[in-house]
C-alpha cells in the first residue's frame, strides 16, 4: 500500500524535475491516445514537438511560435507574481480584452492622424485598461473581502460582452458595410504593430514579454517588494509581522498582472489579430495560468514554458491537419500537460512511501 | 548475409517510400478549414460532408485534409499558411470570419486557390467566394412558424448581427406574418457560431418569453435539445444539417446546406484546368439549399403550402422578399410587386416593418 508523507522541506529536485516529468508523461499518455485514434503516435509527437522548430516549414513556424508565446509569457509573468503571494487573478482573459479595447479605442479615436506619439499612447492606454479591469476584483477584495478568483473570472464574461458591443457598435469600422469588427490596424501605420522583419514573428509584444520577464526576475531577486511577495506566499503571518500590508500587496499584484495582460491585448490587436472583432480573444489569459505553473512561477521558467505551450499549439495544428486528428484530441493533449504537472507536483511536498502488509 | 538482407530491405523500403511520395505528389490536395468541430451536427458537419463527397467522387486523384475549430483571426492566418506550405492546392475557408485571413494568405500564395464561404472580399485573383440563399429556406420556416404558433410568438437565435443573419430574420418574419398577421418575432443574439451552452441559454430565454417556434442561426443541435425539454410545447427546425435525430422531438423540418455539388464542381474544375475565379450564390433552385422532410406534426394542408412555396421558389415564380415591404422605421424599401435586388440583401442592415427591437450596434 502507498502512503503520502509530507516532506520536512520541499524537494528541490522535484521542483525542477516536475515539468520535465510532466511533459514526458504527457507524451506517453498522449501517444497512447493518438494510437487509439489510429495514428502513428511517434509521428504525431514528432510533428508537435520537432517539426515546428526543425521541420520543413520551420522558417515560417518558428516565427509563429514567437507570435503565440509572446502574449502567453507576458500575461503569465504578471500572474506569477500574484500566484506567489497567494493572490489568484483568474481573469487575465478579461483584462487582456479590456486592454485591447481601450488601447485600440485610443488609436481609432485619432484615425487617420499619423504621428509617432500615437503608438506609445496606445500602449499606455492598453496597460491602463487591463489595470483598471483588474482593480475591480482587487478593490472588492480589499474593501469587502470578496473572493478575487470568482470576481475576476466572472469579469471575463462581462469583458466579452463589451467586446461584442465594441465590434458591432462603438468601435465598428464605419466603412465596413455593417459587418462587425473595427478598422484593421495593418492599414493604419501610426497605430500598427507589424513584425520587425517579415516572417520573424517578432513584434513589440515579444520584446515586452522578454523585458517583463527580466524585470520580474530582478524584482523577485533584488527588490524588497519581491521579497514581500515571496514571504506572503510562504508564510502570511510572518509577512504581517514583517510589516507587509496584505491589501497593498493585493492591489499591486492584481494591478501588475492586469496591466501586463492589457499590454498583451494591445500588442495582439494592433499586431497579429489586426482588429477588434467578436472573436478577438482566443484564451491566452486562461492558457497563461498553465504557463505560469508550468514555469514554476519563475520568470525564466515561464519564458521556457511559454515556448513549450506555443509548440503544442502550432505543432498541434500541424498534427491535426496532416494526420487528420480531431481538434479535441489536441486540446486533451494540452489538458494532460496541466493534469500531469499538478499530479507530479505532489512529489515536491510529499514523498511516496511503500508500506508492506505486516511491517507495522 | 545479414548486412545484405538489411541493405536490401532498406532499399526496398526506400523504393516503396519513394513510390509512395511520387504518388502523393500527383494527388491534388483539397483542404478545408472549419470554424467548429465536425461533430457539431450542423454547419461544420455539412461542410465536411461536402469534403467527403469530393474524396468519394475523385478517389485517388484527390487527397483531402481539414482542420477543425480554427478561431477566426490570427490563428486562421497561420492555419491557412501551414496548409498552403503543406501543398494544398485549393483551400475552402468555411466561415465568414476567415475573410481577411483568406485574402491575406492568398496574396502570398498566388498558385493556391482559395474559396471563402459567405464572404464578399475577392481582393486577389485566386480568391473565389460562395454562399447559399439560406433566406429561401427561412421563408419556408417562417410560413410553418406562422401557421403552427399558438402563442403567436416565434423566436430566432441570431449568431452575429451581420447581413446574412438579418436577412434570415426578415425572411422568417415576413413569411410568417403573411399567413398569420398577429405573429411577433423575438430575436436573441448568441454572439457565437458554435457554443452549445450559449445556444441552449438563448433557446431557454426565448421559451421563457412564451415563444413556441424557434429557428436558429447557430451551428449546433443545442436549441433543438432545449426545445425537446418542453414535451412538445415548443417546435424548432434543423439548422444547416437535417438534424433528423430530433424528428421524433421538436424538429418539424430543416434547412440543409448542401455544399457537396459546389465542392465537387470546383475541385473538378481545378483537376481538368477549367477553374476560374467566381462568386456563387445558389439556393433551392441550384440544390444548395434543401428543405428536410416535413414531419407529421405539421398538418397536411400546412405541409402542402410549405412544399408549394419551396417549389415556387425553385421555379423562380416566388421571391421571399416581394414588395410592398417597408423598413422598420416605416420608410419604403420595396414597391408593390418588386423583388429584392441581391445587393440590398447582401448588405442588409435593417429590420423590416413590424419587427420589434434593434439590431445590436
Amino acid at each position: 500500500m502507498f502512503i503520502l508523507e509530507k516532506r520536512p522541506t520541499p524537494s528541490r529536485f522535484w521542483l525542477y524535475a516536475t515539468p520535465v516529468v510532466a511533459v514526458l508523461l504527457t507524451m506517453i499518455a498522449g501517444g497512447l491516445l493518438f494510437a487509439l485514434l489510429g495514428t502513428n503516435p511517434f509521428a504525431v509527437i514528432k510533428t508537435i514537438f520537432w517539426d515546428p522548430i526543425f521541420g520543413e516549414f520551420a522558417f515560417y513556424l518558428r516565427g509563429q511560435l514567437l507570435v503565440k508565446a509572446g502574449p502567453l509569457i507576458l500575461i503569465a509573468i504578471g500572474l506569477s507574481l500574484g500566484f506567489r503571494a497567494g493572490i489568484w487573478n483568474i481573469g487575465a482573459e478579461g483584462q487582456y480584452i479590456m486592454g485591447a479595447i481601450v488601447g485600440a479605442g485610443v488609436g481609432l479615436a485619432v484615425y487617420p492622424t499619423e504621428s509617432r506619439l500615437i503608438y506609445p499612447v496606445m500602449v499606455i492606454a492598453g496597460a491602463l485598461g487591463g489595470w483598471a479591469w483588474a482593480m475591480i476584483p482587487a478593490i472588492l477584495k480589499t474593501k469587502f473581502n470578496t473572493n478575487e478568483i470568482l470576481v475576476s473570472l466572472m469579469l471575463v464574461y462581462v469583458a466579452q460582452t463589451i467586446l461584442a458591443k465594441a465590434s458591432t457598435g462603438f468601435l465598428r469600422n464605419p466603412e465596413g458595410a455593417g459587418f462587425p469588427g473595427s478598422r484593421n490596424f495593418s492599414s493604419y501605420k501610426a497605430a500598427s504593430n507589424p513584425e520587425f522583419f517579415a516572417g520573424s514573428g517578432l513584434h513589440w509584444g515579444g520584446i515586452a514579454a522578454l523585458v517583463a520577464a527580466g524585470l520580474a526576475y530582478v524584482l523577485l531577486q533584488r527588490h524588497i517588494v519581491g521579497f514581500q511577495i515571496k514571504l506572503t506566499g510562504q508564510a502570511p503571518r510572518a509577512a504581517k509581522f514583517h510589516g507587509v500590508s496584505p491589501n497593498r500587496l493585493v492591489m499591486l499584484c492584481m494591478g501588475l498582472s492586469g496591466a501586463l495582460a492589457g499590454l498583451a491585448g494591445l500588442f495582439e490587436v494592433t499586431g497579429p489579430a489586426g482588429q477588434i472583432s467578436i472573436d478577438f480573444n482566443v484564451g491566452y489569459g486562461f492558457t497563461a495560468i498553465i504557463v505560469a505553473f508550468l514555469g514554476r512561477l519563475n520568470p525564466i521558467g515561464i519564458v521556457l514554458a511559454g515556448f513549450l505551450m506555443a509548440l503544442t499549439y502550432v505543432g498541434g495544428e500541424m498534427a491535426a491537419t496532416n494526420m487528420g486528428l480531431p481538434a479535441a484530441a489536441i486540446q486533451v493533449f494540452q489538458g494532460m500537460l496541466l493534469f500531469f504537472l499538478l499530479g507530479v507536483d505532489v512529489l515536491t511536498n510529499y514523498r511516496i512511501r511503500l508500506l508492506f502488509r505486516g511491517t507495522r | 548475409m545479414l548486412r545484405r538482407t538489411l541493405l536490401t530491405t532498406a532499399a526496398l523500403a526506400l523504393g516503396v517510400l519513394g513510390a509512395g511520395m511520387a504518388q502523393a505528389q500527383e494527388k491534388l490536395k483539397a483542404c478545408f478549414v472549419y470554424v467548429g468541430p465536425i461533430g457539431d451536427g450542423g454547419w461544420t458537419y455539412q461542410h465536411h460532408q461536402g469534403a467527403l463527397a469530393v474524396q468519394e467522387k475523385y478517389g485517388d486523384k484527390v487527397e483531402i485534409q481539414w482542420q477543425e475549430s480554427v478561431p477566426e483571426g490570427a490563428d486562421a492566418e497561420r492555419v491557412l499558411t501551414q496548409m498552403a506550405l503543406g501543398g494544398c492546392k485549393i483551400i475552402f475557408t468555411t466561415s465568414f470570419g476567415y475573410m481577411d485571413a483568406t485574402n491575406a494568405v492568398a496574396a502570398k500564395f498566388p498558385d493556391v486557390k482559395f474559396e471563402h464561404a459567405t464572404g464578399f472580399k475577392r481582393d486577389q485573383p485566386n480568391v473565389s467566394t460562395y454562399n447559399a440563399r439560406f433566406y429561401e429556406g427561412r421563408a419556408v420556416e417562417g410560413l410553418i412558424a406562422g401557421r403552427m404558433t399558438k402563442s403567436n410568438k416565434i423566436g430566432y437565435i441570431g449568431s452575429f448581427p451581420i447581413p446574412e443573419v438579418v436577412m434570415g430574420i426578415n425572411a422568417y418574419y415576413l413569411n410568417a406574418k403573411k399567413v398569420n398577421p398577429n405573429v411577433e418575432v423575438s430575436v436573441v443574439w448568441a454572439f457565437t457560431w458554435f457554443d452549445p451552452a450559449k445556444e441552449a441559454d438563448a433557446a431557454k430565454a426565448l421559451i421563457d418569453q412564451g415563444v413556441d417556434v424557434i429557428a436558429s442561426h447557430t451551428d449546433s443541435t443545442a436549441p433543438l435539445a432545449e426545445a425537446a425539454k418542453t414535451n412538445g410545447a415548443v417546435i424548432g427546425f434543423g439548422q444547416a444539417s437535417d438534424m433528423a435525430e430530433y424528428t421524433d422531438g421538436p424538429r418539424v423540418t430543416s434547412i440543409i446546406d448542401n455544399w457537396a455539388p459546389y465542392y465537387v464542381e470546383r475541385v473538378g474544375a481545378l483537376l481538368d484546368g477549367t477553374y476560374e475565379q467566381k462568386d456563387t450564390w445558389a439556393g433551392i433552385a441550384g440544390g444548395e439549399v434543401l428543405i428536410g422532410d416535413i414531419t407529421e406534426k405539421v398538418p397536411a394542408e400546412v405541409k402542402a403550402e410549405a412544399e408549394k412555396m419551396r417549389d415556387d421558389i425553385a421555379a423562380g415564380t416566388f421571391h421571399p422578399f416581394t414588395g410592398p415591404i417597408n423598413k422598420q422605421d416605416g420608410s419604403p424599401w420595396l414597391a408593390e410587386g418588386a423583388t429584392a435586388p441581391d445587393g440590398d440583401l447582401l448588405g442588409m442592415n435593417f429590420y423590416v416593418e413590424g419587427i420589434k427591437g434593434d439590431i445590436p450596434k
